[in-house]
């Protein structure tokens, strides 16, 4: 019986002085530096009412960021839904060299800050640029336009998709779209009954966080957009124009939206995160079966 | 449907998985392909299939050949290890999928698909369970369903890529049981991969021993374990004692241990290989041999008593230096052979390996002596 009660008070972690210490400086931590910025947003957003609120969304140049915006992402997230997928296919069902080297080389995005992901473009696409003089020959012009835009976007958010989808391709093997090919199955029936189905959710997750880092990407679209007003301004690019203009009312109220569109980020993250858990259990209890 | 497999060479980077293999498994037949893990067998029938394509050679059914065919157009029934069921489909949809993928000229009408799906559920005895999930079913189930798919278009081949290897000892027993019917049953031109000997020799028509991507043998089960052709296979199929010595005037000698060995010509390097059931073991030592053993471990779980001996004074190469040997129970009973104990072996037929030559040669002592048949004598 004493055993067992001093085995109970030595077990790593249980000392009640550190477990209220951890919990207490979470909720700190968390309050003064994640909840408490968010709630500000939707307050000083609704602090002069709903009219205003209302306003100022519907200014033209607003109107015109936000309809940019929702442009873009609408041709960042189809793009790397196939690039993500297509890569992930390639890197989990075939052998090749470099392979482990295009594994590594797929996070760049995330390791490289989206401004310096930006200079390059304007340096490789710009007018003055390898590529950019090029095209200026032609009168195309990529940078300081939505084309550019799109272009670093894509660069940024390319990751998600494929991150997702890697390691649970990995982990489910190819046995079944074998069985389905020996089956007398065309490659699309196999992609379409066997493969999609089975990375649904995670091809879903991945396109929740590509939409968000879209929607949300500041660093390196500020680089390439020159931002215009009306012009090549998306709304997280606007808000900081409205902040220096010191229209600070409208400044939260853009800001507010891209909150919104966090939250609701968040609460679909969450429901696809648990729907991916469940497979994922299923499959690991399948394993152990 | 008869399956020719012609001069094939599979390299995977350096590794020579495939040595210039070529086989004729006939119509009809259920064939096993035996043989440790990286003998290239699963390779083999990957490459049959044609999920794998080989670096040069040629495979072709009843003379037709389908090297260039792709896998999608050979109409082969294939059953993986890990069973391979789509996970997000209920058993029927399983089963139907061969049937759903055919061409629409081809393809039957739907309540032509679910009378042959309610059949073959039927046939695996598990119609309640078509609308279940893969993965509420248990291992033996899963194999079940997917035979089940994979023969449901009526493929004349059907290939298996270790069927039973993750299933327990129980209910692998049952299945293999229930594969061989159902191979009788409808004819097939079967060919299945297996590390297991046991499964092998029971279940097969002709078993197909492989080792380091080349055949070793080809022969029925029978023919098989009674004249293996070279050390590999003896070794391969099933426990073997090993006495390696020096043959000088007819008699093999290692350190202590000897064996005459009758009307021998060799001099110089041999190996005798002894079946656990070709050899006896008695308290003291034979005339033609002087093979003393301790006695390590007693099983008496089986239709035979199998005792473990550790050579005394001497070493033995095989099998971690144990020699196995098995008698009956009433033996057994009579003699009581317990751990620590001094037998000595008396070999009845054994094997001579000489030289480089790898035939061996077969030596039968109660035949060759007129000397009365040394039993068990206390």
């Amino acid at each position: 019986m004493r055993t067992s009660h001093s085995a109970q008070h030595r077990r790593v972690g249980d000392g009640p002085l550190i477990k209220w210490l951890l919990i207490g400086a979470a909720i700190v931590i968390t309050t003064a530096l994640l909840i408490m910025p968010l709630l500000v947003i939707f307050f000083e957003a609704l602090g002069a009412g709903w009219g205003t609120l209302a306003d100022n969304l519907l200014d033209q140049y607003t109107l015109h960021a936000i309809g940019l915006t929702l442009f873009v992402a609408a041709l960042t997230v189809p793009l790397n839904l196939i690039f993500g997928t297509a890569l992930a296919w390639l890197v989990t069902r075939f052998r090749f060299p470099g392979r482990k080297l295009l594994i590594t080389l797929i996070d760049i995005p995330f390791a490289v800050s989206p401004v310096v992901a930006g200079l390059l473009y304007l340096l490789l696409y710009g007018r003055n640029g390898w590529v950019g003089s090029w095209l200026a020959d032609y009168d195309v012009q990529l940078m300081f336009s939505w084309p550019g835009i799109v272009m670093v976007t894509v660069f940024v958010t390319c990751p998600f998709v494929a991150r997702e989808l890697i390691p649970l391709m990995q982990q489910q093997g190819s046995e079944e779209e074998e069985a389905g090919v020996v089956l007398g199955a065309s490659g699309w029936r196999i992609f379409r009954t066997i493969t999609l189905p089975n990375i649904k959710w995670a091809l879903i997750y991945g396109v929740v966080l590509t939409n968000a880092r879209a929607v949300g990407e500041f660093g390196a679209v500020s680089v390439v957009s020159g931002n215009i007003r009306g012009q090549t301004n998306t709304l997280p690019l606007h808000v900081e124009l409205l902040y220096q203009d010191y229209n600070i009312v409208g400044a939260f109220a853009s800001a507010s939206l891209l909150a919104g569109i966090a939250v609701f980020t968040l609460a679909a993250k969450g429901f696809v995160e648990w729907r991916q858990a469940r497979t994922l259990n299923r499959l690991q209890t399948e394993e152990t079966a | 449907m008869s399956i020719t497999v012609d001069s094939i060479n599979k390299r995977f980077g350096s590794y020579q998985a495939l040595n210039n293999v070529s086989l004729d498994i006939p119509e009809g037949k259920l064939t096993a392909l035996l043989g440790p893990s990286g003998s290239g067998k699963t390779t083999l029938l990957r490459i049959i299939a044609g999920l794998e394509s080989a670096d040069s050679g040629r495979i072709s059914f009843s003379g037709k050949d389908v090297t260039g065919v792709h896998v999608r157009d050979r109409n082969i029934g294939f059953v993986f290890q890990h069973y391979a069921l789509f996970r997000h489909m209920t058993v029927a949809q399983n089963i139907a999928f061969g049937l759903d993928s055919l061409p629409r000229k081809q393809r039957p009408p739907k309540a032509e698909i679910k009378r042959r799906v309610s059949e073959l559920l039927e046939m695996i005895q598990l119609p309640h369970m078509a609308q279940r999930f893969p993965a509420q079913l248990s291992g033996g189930q899963k194999q079940r369903v997917a035979l089940a798919r994979s023969i449901a278009t009526r493929p004349k081949i059907l290939l298996l890529d270790e069927p039973f290897g993750a299933l327990d000892a129980k209910v692998r027993k049952d299945l293999r049981r229930w594969l061989r019917n159902l191979h009788d049953e409808f004819h097939f031109t079967s060919i299945f991969v297996t590390h297991d000997q046991e499964e092998a020799l029971e279940l097969s028509d002709q078993v197909v021993v492989m080792s380091q991507g080349n055949v070793e043998q080809v022969n029925e089960p029978t023919e098989l374990y009674a004249r293996p052709d070279s050390r590999f296979v003896f070794d391969f199929l099933g426990q073997v004692n090993v006495l390696s010595g020096d043959v000088k005037h007819s008699r093999l000698s290692l350190g202590s241990a000897w064996v005459t060995v009758p009307g021998i010509k060799h001099q110089g390097k041999a190996q005798l290989y002894l079946r656990p059931h070709e050899v006896r073991l008695a308290t003291t030592p034979a005339a033609n041999a002087n093979l003393p053993l301790r006695i390590e471990a007693v099983s008496l779980i089986g239709s035979e008593v199998r005792i473990e001996l550790r050579p005394e004074g001497w070493h033995s190469t095989g099998s971690d230096n144990i020699w196995e040997v098995g008698i009956s129970h009433a033996e057994f009973n009579q003699q009581r052979p317990a751990r620590g104990d001094l037998r000595y072996a008396v070999p009845e037929i054994g094997h001579l390996f000489t030289g480089e030559d790898t035939q061996p040669e077969t030596v039968n002592w109660a035949e060759a002596e007129s000397a009365p048949r040394v039993r068990l004598i206390n």
